[in-house]
């Protein structure tokens, strides 16, 4: 293993762009949720906030500088919580709440 | 001779400890869409109910702190042992912030009545008994994970400060700010689902 491995230096500059970028996100969120969009709400209010969580991620978590191993456990992880989701839909759907 | 450090699996071992955390409030996430499927109104009217002012204020406050912790290992990568102070205290007071706010707005939902078990809840519609008892168990648990991210951001304040964690040797701010910003992750998701539902 690469044990001289130098550490991602992540510029204040860019810090602070994906910060104002994350102000203004939330800025959106809050003024899209003041119209009503009918079923479109809670997808558009559920797309921004995992905008907003992908570049916490990717900058703020050094994500975009990490190895393989983490990235594909994070992506795993993501996906084991989507089956979460989804089979939790199938049963609502189906069975309890009908 | 000097004991070699495992850096990367230092960081591998945080982010398995934050996949539990994900799946934790992601168990909570999959409760709060399954009865929000079943009481959309109600849980629209339990939205309306919370300060959207306070809540995207504490939603700033966090973005702030997290940002100001990324700073703080730039600094410290640099080897700016006092910047990287000034930014962990300044984050710290960004984490008190958030809970003075939330006390604020939990003791007002009080005032009004409105807590688990409360005359309000009890005789009211499930919907909005289950939207509430939802609100104040992810809020409560993120605002314990607020408290132990701020733990953490201290004792690592202290070991720079100390320079027991510093330019060659800074995984322990690391791993506290990957925990900072999972607080500041699972916030992103708690604000909308909460305070902007319609």
């Amino acid at each position: 293993m690469n044990t001289q491995e130098s550490p991602h230096i992540i510029s204040y500059k860019l810090l602070g762009t994906v910060l104002a970028a994350l102000l203004v996100l939330t800025g959106v969120t809050v003024a899209v949720s003041q119209v009503d969009l009918g079923v479109f709400n809670v997808p558009l209010a559920l797309f921004i906030a995992s905008t907003k969580a992908t570049l916490v991620l990717l900058f703020f978590m050094h994500m975009k500088y990490e190895g393989k191993v983490i990235v594909v456990s994070f992506v795993s992880a993501v996906i084991f919580l989507g089956i979460l989701i989804s089979l939790m839909f199938f049963d609502v759907s189906f069975r309890y709440f009908s | 001779m000097e004991k070699k450090i495992d850096k990367t699996g230092i960081r591998i071992g945080m982010w398995l400890f934050l996949y539990t955390e994900i799946i934790l409030f992601g168990g909570l996430f999959v409760l709060y869409a399954a009865y929000f499927h079943k009481f959309p109104e109600l849980f629209a009217q339990g939205g309306e109910e919370l300060n959207t002012l306070v809540g995207t204020v504490n939603t700033v406050v966090l973005l702030i702190s997290s940002f100001t912790v990324a700073a703080s290992i730039t600094a410290l990568q640099r080897g700016k042992k006092g910047q990287t102070i000034a930014f962990l205290l300044f984050s710290i007071f960004c984490g008190v912030v958030f809970l003075i706010n939330k006390y604020f707005e939990w003791s007002t939902k009080f005032h009004h009545d409105i807590f688990p078990n409360s005359e309000t809840l009890q005789n009211g519609p499930d919907g909005l008994n289950i939207f509430f008892g939802l609100y104040y168990v992810i809020t409560g648990l993120h605002g314990l994970h607020v408290i132990i991210g701020m733990i953490l951001l201290m004792v690592t304040l202290t070991l720079v400060m100390k320079e027991r964690v510093h330019k060659d040797r800074f995984q322990l701010l690391e791993n506290a700010g990957l925990y900072w910003h999972l607080v500041d992750l699972i916030w992103i998701f708690v604000f909308p689902l909460f305070y902007l539902v319609i």
